[in-house]
C-alpha cells in the first residue's frame, strides 16, 4: 500500500452491498460531453477541426506519461518522478542527437534504455530496500530534474533542427486515405476477434454476449473512429503523434488484459500477499512496472521535445507530472491499486487537455484553469472512493 | 494415507509440538481441535511445508517424504486453505481460481479454457455463484470461502487442509461450507479441518484429534464420542462420568 493511498484512505465502513453496477467509463464520457457542450457554446472555435487537431497534438506527450503512471498506480504505488524522468530523457536524447550528431533513432533508444534503468533503480529501492514508493520517486522527482539541469548547463535550451527526424515526428500527418484504411482495419480486426471469441465460447458451452451487444459496441467504435478521422482530416490530417499515443494505449491494454504478466499486475495490485502465496514473483512484477513507468515517461518526454522542437529547463516540469497523475485518476484508475485500464490515460488526458485547451481559447487566467482542473480531479477521486466503499473489505 | 509421525518443533524455549502424530486417510474428514497455543497451526504449517519439524517425519503411504517448502507440499498433493483465504478481491472468480497457475499459450491467457474449467469445477462442488465474472469483492463470505476451497482443488490434491473455514460466517453460509467439505470427502479426498467451533466439528468430522500443549491429547470417532469428553480432552479436565477416556497422555 503506497503512502499516498494510505494518506488518501479514510476509515471507510463497509456498507450494505446493493446491486452495484459498474459504470465503467461512462461518467468520464458524460463529463467529456459536458465539457464539449460548455466550451463550444462559449467559443465556437472549440469544436473546429483546427482546434481539435491541436488538442490531439497536446494530448500525446502527457498522455504517454500518464500511461506510465497507470503501470505503478495499478500496483497501488505511485511514481512522482515521471515528469523529471521525461525531461531528463528528452535532454539526453537531444544532447546525443544534436551535440554529438548521433542518428536520431539511436539517441531515442539510449534515452529509453536509460529511463528503463532509472525505473529499475526505483523499483530496486522500493522492493529491496523497502522504501515507500512515494519517497523513492519523490527523491527521483528532485534528483533527476537536478541531473537534467546539470546536463543542460548554462545554455538552458537546446533546439532540435526543424527538418530533422525528431521534429518531423510531430509534424507528420496521415493522408486521409491512409487514415481511413487504418480505421477500417481496426474495426475489421475487432469484428473478427469478437466473432471468433463468440464462436469459441459457444463451442465451449459458455454464455455468449448477444449479437446486438457486439454490433452496438463495434458500431460505436466505428462511429468514434470515423468521427475522429473525418474531423482531423478536415484540417491537416490525423497527426502521427496521436497514432503513436493511441498505439501505445491499445498495446498496453492488450498486454494488461490478455497476458499472464497483465493478470499478475492486477493480482499484485489487488492483494500482494495473496499473489505471493499463489507463487507469483511479486518483486519481478514490481520491478517491471517501475521500469515500464519510467520508459513510458521517457517516451512522453521525447514526444514533448519533438512538439516543442527543443528541450529547455522547464522540460518535464512539475505541471506535467501532476497532469499525468490527474489524467490517470480521472480516467478511472484507482489509487488503491488493482483497478483501471490503459484507456484511462486516453480518457483522462482528453478531459484535462480539453479543459486546458478550452480555457486557453477563452483566455481565462491560468489560476482559474488550475482550480477547475482541481475540482475535476477531486470529483474523480471522490467517485473512486465511493465506488470502493460499496465493496466489503 | 498421509501422516505426521512423532513430529516435534521447538521455537526457542517453547515446545510447540512434542511428538505429535496424525493420520489422514482418503475419504475421511478429520477435525483438529485444541485450545489456543495447543500447536494446531504449527502442525498445519508442518503439513503444508511452511515449517520443517525438528524431529519426526511426514509420511505418505508409510514412506517418509521430503517436506521442506510449500512447493514440496504442493507436489505431494497437499493443498491448504488459509483462514484469510488469500483471494484477490479485484479479480473475478475465474482469475482467482487459476491465480499463479493460469492456463496459457506462451504468455497469452486462455480465458475460455479457464472459464470452462472453472464452471465445471464449481458445478461439481455444487457451488452456486450467479455471475463468476464479477470481482470476488462482490461475493458473500460463504461464496468467497467456497471459491478459496475450490481453488485448492485446481491442482488436484489428495489432501486438503482447511484452517477455520467457518470462523467468519453466518449460520446459512456455514451450512453451505460444511456441505462443501462433505463433498470433498465424497470425492475421496483426505480432509483436515481446524476449527474452534465444536458444533461444526461434530457436524462434519469422522474423527476428532485433540491437541493440548503441543501433544496428542485424545482421539475420538466423532459418532461415538460425547461433547463433554472432547471438551475435557481440550481443557485437560476430567471427563464427566460415563464418557470414554480415549486420551493418549501415556505417550507423554
Amino acid at each position: 500500500m503506497s503512502t499516498l493511498a494510505v494518506l488518501l484512505r479514510k476509515p471507510l465502513q463497509p456498507l450494505r452491498r446493493p446491486g452495484r453496477t459498474d459504470l465503467g467509463a461512462w461518467p468520464v464520457v458524460a463529463g467529456l460531453v459536458v465539457i464539449a457542450v460548455v466550451f463550444s457554446s462559449l467559443n465556437d472555435r472549440f469544436l473546429s477541426a483546427e482546434n481539435l487537431t491541436n488538442l490531439a497534438l497536446q494530448m500525446a506527450a502527457t498522455g504517454t506519461i500518464s500511461l506510465g503512471i497507470i503501470m505503478v498506480v495499478l500496483l497501488g504505488e505511485i511514481d512522482l518522478s515521471a515528469g523529471s524522468v521525461s525531461g531528463l530523457s528528452a535532454v539526453i536524447m537531444t544532447i546525443l542527437s544534436v551535440n554529438h550528431g548521433w542518428p536520431p533513432l539511436a539517441a531515442v533508444a539510449v534515452a529509453l534504455v536509460g529511463a528503463a534503468s532509472i525505473g529499475l533503480l526505483h523499483g530496486w529501492m522500493f522492493t529491496r530496500l523497502g522504501m515507500p514508493s512515494f519517497v523513492v520517486t519523490l527523491a527521483g522527482l528532485i534528483g533527476w530534474q537536478g541531473l537534467m539541469l546539470y546536463l543542460l548547463g548554462s545554455g538552458g535550451t537546446i533546439n532540435l533542427p526543424f527538418d530533422g527526424f525528431l521534429a518531423k515526428l510531430s509534424d507528420t500527418w496521415l493522408p486521409a486515405p491512409v487514415a481511413w484504411l487504418i480505421a477500417v482495419l481496426i474495426v475489421g480486426v475487432c469484428t473478427a476477434a469478437a466473432l471468433i471469441d463468440r464462436r469459441l465460447r459457444q463451442a465451449a458451452d459458455l454464455p455468449v454476449p448477444s449479437i446486438t451487444r457486439i454490433a452496438l459496441r463495434l458500431g460505436g467504435l466505428g462511429l468514434a473512429l470515423a468521427a475522429v478521422v473525418t474531423v482531423l482530416s478536415a484540417d491537416r490530417g490525423v497527426p502521427l503523434l496521436l497514432v503513436i499515443f493511441a498505439a501505445l494505449v491499445v498495446g498496453l491494454d492488450l498486454v494488461l488484459q490478455h497476458t499472464v504478466f497483465g493478470r499478475h499486475m492486477y493480482a499484485v495490485g489487488g492483494n500482494a500477499e495473496a499473489a505471493r502465496r499463489a507463487g507469483i514473483n511479486v518483486t519481478r512484477i514490481r520491478l517491471i512496472a517501475f521500469a515500464a513507468a519510467s520508459t513510458l515517461a521517457a517516451a512522453g518526454g521525447i514526444l514533448a521535445a519533438s512538439r516543442l522542437a527543443a528541450v529547455n529547463q522547464s522540460s518535464g516540469s512539475s505541471d506535467t507530472l501532476l497532469m499525468a497523475i490527474a489524467a490517470a485518476v480521472i480516467g478511472g484508475t484507482s489509487l488503491f491499486g488493482g483497478r483501471g485500464r490503459a484507456y484511462a490515460a486516453l480518457l483522462g488526458i482528453l478531459v484535462i487537455q480539453s479543459i486546458t485547451n478550452g480555457m486557453l481559447l477563452l483566455s481565462v487566467d491560468s489560476s482559474v484553469r488550475y482550480m477547475v482542473t482541481a475540482a475535476v480531479l477531486a470529483v474523480a477521486v471522490a467517485v473512486d472512493s465511493l465506488a470502493r466503499r460499496g465493496q466489503p473489505r | 494415507m498421509f501422516s505426521a509421525r512423532t513430529v516435534s518443533k521447538k521455537y526457542g524455549a517453547v515446545q510447540a509440538l512434542d511428538e505429535v502424530s496424525l493420520d489422514l486417510s482418503p475419504g475421511e474428514v478429520v477435525a483438529l481441535v485444541g485450545d489456543n497455543g495447543a500447536g494446531k497451526s504449527t502442525l498445519v504449517k508442518v503439513l503444508s511445508g511452511v515449517v520443517t519439524p525438528d524431529g519426526g517425519s511426514v509420511e505418505q503411504d508409510g514412506r517418509p517424504v521430503r517436506m521442506n517448502s510449500p512447493h514440496d507440499a504442493q507436489r505431494l498433493g497437499v493443498a491448504t486453505v488459509h483462514q484469510d483465504l488469500a483471494l484477490c478481491e479485484n479479480l473475478d472468480v475465474v482469475a482467482n481460481l487459476f491465480l499463479g497457475d493460469e492456463r496459457r499459450r506462451w504468455s497469452v491467457l486462455r480465458p475460455i479454457r479457464m472459464e470452462r474449467a472453472a464452471r465445471d469445477l464449481l458445478a461439481s462442488l455444487d457451488v452456486r455463484i450467479r455471475d463468476i465474472r464479477v470481482p470476488v469483492a462482490m461475493l458473500s463470505g460463504g461464496q468467497r470461502q467456497s471459491v478459496a476451497i475450490a481453488r485448492a482443488l485446481v491442482g488436484e490434491p489428495r489432501v486438503v487442509i482447511l484452517d477455520e473455514p467457518t470462523a467468519a460466517l453466518g449460520v446459512e453460509q456455514t451450512a453451505q461450507v460444511l456441505e462443501l467439505i462433505r463433498r470433498l470427502r465424497d470425492r475421496g479426498l483426505a480432509v483436515l479441518v481446524i476449527s474452534h467451533n465444536l458444533a461444526d466439528v461434530r457436524a462434519i468430522s469422522d474423527r476428532i484429534v485433540v491437541l493440548r500443549l503441543g501433544r496428542n491429547a485424545g482421539e475420538f470417532r466423532t459418532a461415538e464420542s460425547t461433547p463433554e469428553a472432547v471438551v475435557a480432552a481440550i481443557t485437560g479436565g476430567v471427563a464427566l462420568a460415563g464418557a470414554p477416556r480415549a486420551g493418549t497422555e501415556e505417550s507423554a
